[in-house]
């Protein structure tokens, strides 16, 4: 096996304008330089470099033993993913759409996720389960699902989802050289956002865990990931007109779960509303509600308020617009954060 | 593990030492079919360009030739309706037409069909509305038709899924004693998924009548069968499952619909399940958001233009006097027409309501679901008010 490590030279460029697809094919290409166990496979991410193109030159730079078009089967793509961790790989797994990837639930949740704990820690499994999931791009039937809730409740598995260009780059980088199997959620949507970013600022290598505070205020907390983060900064823009100073917080990881910067958070607004496009009964929301309730209650102006995706299949793109939380139900929860017992 | 270990030392012998002992083979458990009847030929079959040609029904050949340039005309017109944003995406099967078309043409009335997304001429040339087959596509509901209406199941995104259920249902016709049969097309990629596999193990294990065809158009989106399978053909893999595999020219509309003919006129009576393979090509982009030049050349294409479905069909039977030109007139008529009527009924904007997003959840709107419509509902009269 030959060793790329030296293949990247490390000039400095300065920033410009980059995508997050281009953040991501970044972080798999630097992953692939530095250790030849990386190994990115899935449908189409070859010739084609993937249908969202986030594999681009990867097959060309590294050979198609590192970088390889499978038959078209997810279960057979996680399931031979498996068996390439446990002979120490680390391969870095493409799902080509979120709804896509049910046929390998069984994969991920019998084994991928348990591997660990059924050997005694004897087998790790260093996979990367790349999932583009979310709406707003006008996808025809599944081609828009948000499945993270499913992932979260199976233990075993890190769940996480950049919202912002630099997130993309960091936390792929750290999924990566996880240890332990990452469902690594790409918000689709988000993929042609930019940012002026120098990809030689691998310092910015994300831990695993950690939210972050986007956005400072004092009147209440918005707590989101992913696709929905633009939505609540942007909501929280609009709510000063209102006189709501908003803080926003990015969860960048919904597990493990950052119940430190998101309880800090809560108990200096003391008013919380999670905003996310998965359906809220039963969702990501019902959990980080439960929570913040837990450790809250007694700085809690308002119960924790949710504002998520109807609780339906989701709609054809003609109807999206009405399905998916925009900033008016933002805008409107945070109203009713304005409690009046009783009411 | 002891007891493993000390026999298998009394079985080993020193080396270079006669065999004393032969090890007798074991008892046969079950019947073996012989496979070679239900081995493919080695090359397509092809009735354009033979002698066989003379025994179809002249009139059945042009119903064919009309099918094909309707469905063409059809692939032309929805690609146009996504240029100009009427369309979310369409999967084209300009090329494809001879085995969308005679596919269709093999069922009967009872009959059920199970296509795959890419599959709406097949339901359009089996009666269903040109607009209606449209619908998934252009955005305005996901599939939207009653599948019991022409006994066709929704187009199935997710590819193979449809595959199980076709031998379900045909499964389910046989026990209740109806001589149904289920028709469930599937991409050349689709038959690497699970539920491939599966679905035909079932059917063959039940002798369910059920017909898979195989579309083998060359590619799953960018990724050539050479990378998707390593048996000599797609029809090969009905052999394990113990089903004949028949593979056929998927352009000469001719032999594909007697090849499925023959496949459905055999799950009919009682004879199983039978695997078709129809060698084709697609001549479009996988859709209009792919880019096809990253993975294939201009000269393969240009290989298959020449053996196109409706070429081939045409010089046939205009040469043989079955065709002439008032004939070929009257197709392209008549497609033109549908076209010009798809066109118009496309081009007006669906009519949409935004409570019908809660409208079919359930049997029953759950106390939630009313919940999330009453706020909906307000959220859309504030927006009228507001104008
Ligand atoms: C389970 C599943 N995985 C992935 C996809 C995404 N996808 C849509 S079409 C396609 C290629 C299908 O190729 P093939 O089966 O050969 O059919 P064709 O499009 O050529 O008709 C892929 C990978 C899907 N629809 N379903």
């Amino acid at each position: 096996m030959t060793t790329h490590a030296t293949a990247r030279p490390a000039a400095k460029t300065a920033a410009k304008p980059a995508t997050m697809a281009q953040a991501l094919q970044r972080a798999m290409r630097d992953a692939m330089a530095e250790d030849p166990s990386v190994h990115v496979m899935g449908e189409d991410v070859g010739t084609l470099g993937g249908v969202f193109r986030i594999t681009d030159g990867l097959a060309k730079e590294f050979g198609e033993d590192r970088c390889t078009d499978t038959p078209l089967a997810e279960a057979g793509i996680l399931g031979t993913a498996v068996g390439m961790a446990m002979y120490g790989l680390r391969p870095v797994v493409e799902m080509q759409f979120d709804a896509f990837a049910y046929p390998a639930f069984e994969q991920l949740i019998s084994h991928v996720s348990r591997m660990r704990n059924r050997t005694r820690g004897a087998m790790p499994m260093p996979i990367v389960v790349r999932v583009p999931y979310g709406g707003g791009i006008g996808g025809v039937e599944h081609h828009s699902d948000s499945s993270e809730a499913y992932y979260m409740a199976t233990p075993g598995l890190h769940v996480v989802t950049p919202a912002t260009v630099e997130d993309a780059y960091g936390l792929l980088r750290a999924a990566i050289a996880s240890d332990d199997p990452v469902v690594f959620l790409e918000p689709k949507r988000l993929y042609w956002s930019k940012a002026d970013w120098s990809p030689e600022a691998p310092a910015a290598v994300e831990p695993i865990g950690k939210a972050v505070v986007r956005r400072r205020g004092t009147s209440a907390t918005l707590i989101t990931y992913g696709p929905s983060l633009p939505v609540c900064l942007e909501a929280a823009e609009a709510a000063q007109a209102e006189g709501w100073d908003l803080e926003v917080v990015d969860l960048r990881s919904l597990v493990p779960f950052d119940d430190e910067t998101v309880a800090a958070s809560v108990k200096r607004t003391g008013r919380a509303v999670v905003v996310h496009e998965s359906t809220g009964f039963a969702g990501p929301g019902a959990e980080i509600a439960a929570r913040v309730t837990e450790r809250c209650f007694h700085h809690l102006e308002a119960p924790v308020l949710r504002v998520a995706g109807f609780d339906i299949p989701y709609p054809p793109p003609m109807l999206e617009r009405h399905h998916l939380p925009g900033v008016d139900r933002v805008l409107d929860a945070v109203a009713r954060l304005q409690w009046e017992a009783g009411r | 593990m002891d007891s493993l270990q000390q026999r298998s030392s009394t079985v080993q012998e020193p080396p270079g030492a006669a065999r004393a002992y032969r090890p007798t083979p074991p008892p046969a458990w079950r019947p073996r079919t012989d496979p070679a009847p239900l081995l493919p030929d080695a090359e397509p079959l092809r009735v354009l360009g033979t002698d066989a040609v003379a025994d179809a029904d002249p009139e059945l050949l042009r119903r064919l030739y009309r099918e094909l340039v309707r469905g063409r005309r059809y692939n032309a017109q929805a690609t146009a309706l996504t240029k100009q944003g009427r369309l979310a995406v369409y999967p084209s099967t300009t090329g494809q037409e001879a085995s969308e078309v005679a596919a269709a043409l093999a069922l009967e009335e009872r009959d059920w069909l199970f296509p795959s997304y890419r599959d709406t001429l097949a339901a359009v040339a089996r009666g269903l509305d040109p607009v209606q087959a449209l619908t998934l596509l252009r955005g305005d509901w996901h599939t939207g038709y009653d599948p019991r209406e022409h006994r066709i199941a929704p187009l199935s995104t997710p590819l193979a899924t449809q595959l199980p259920h076709a031998v379900g249902l045909a499964h389910a016709a046989r026990l209740k004693g109806d001589d149904v049969v289920a028709l469930a097309m599937v991409g050349d990629g689709g038959t690497s998924e699970g539920d491939f596999h599966e679905a035909l193990n079932f059917a063959a294990v039940w002798q369910a009548p059920v017909v898979f065809l195989v579309q083998n158009n060359g590619f799953a989106i960018s990724v050539p069968l050479a990378k998707q399978t390593a048996a000599p053909s797609l029809a090969h893999k009905a052999v394990g499952y113990g089903m004949p595999g028949r593979l056929v020219d998927g352009n000469d509309a001719v032999a594909v619909h007697q090849v499925l003919g023959e496949a459905v006129a055999r799950a009919r009576r009682g004879g199983g399940p039978t695997l078709v393979e129809a060698v084709t090509y697609r001549i479009d982009a996988h859709t209009n958001a792919d880019d096809a030049t990253r993975y294939r050349g201009d000269t393969e294409v240009e290989a298959w233009r020449a053996h196109d479905p409706i070429l081939i069909l045409e010089r046939e039977l205009t040469e043989r006097g079955i065709l002439d030109e008032d004939g070929r007139r009257a197709a392209a008529e008549e497609a033109e027409t549908m076209a010009a009527r798809l066109r118009e009924r496309m081009n007006a904007d669906p009519v949409l309501d935004p409570m019908d997003l809660f409208a079919h959840v359930y049997a029953e709107k759950t106390a939630q679901l009313r919940e999330q419509a009453a706020q909906l509902r307000a959220e859309l009269d504030a927006e009228s008010e507001a104008g």
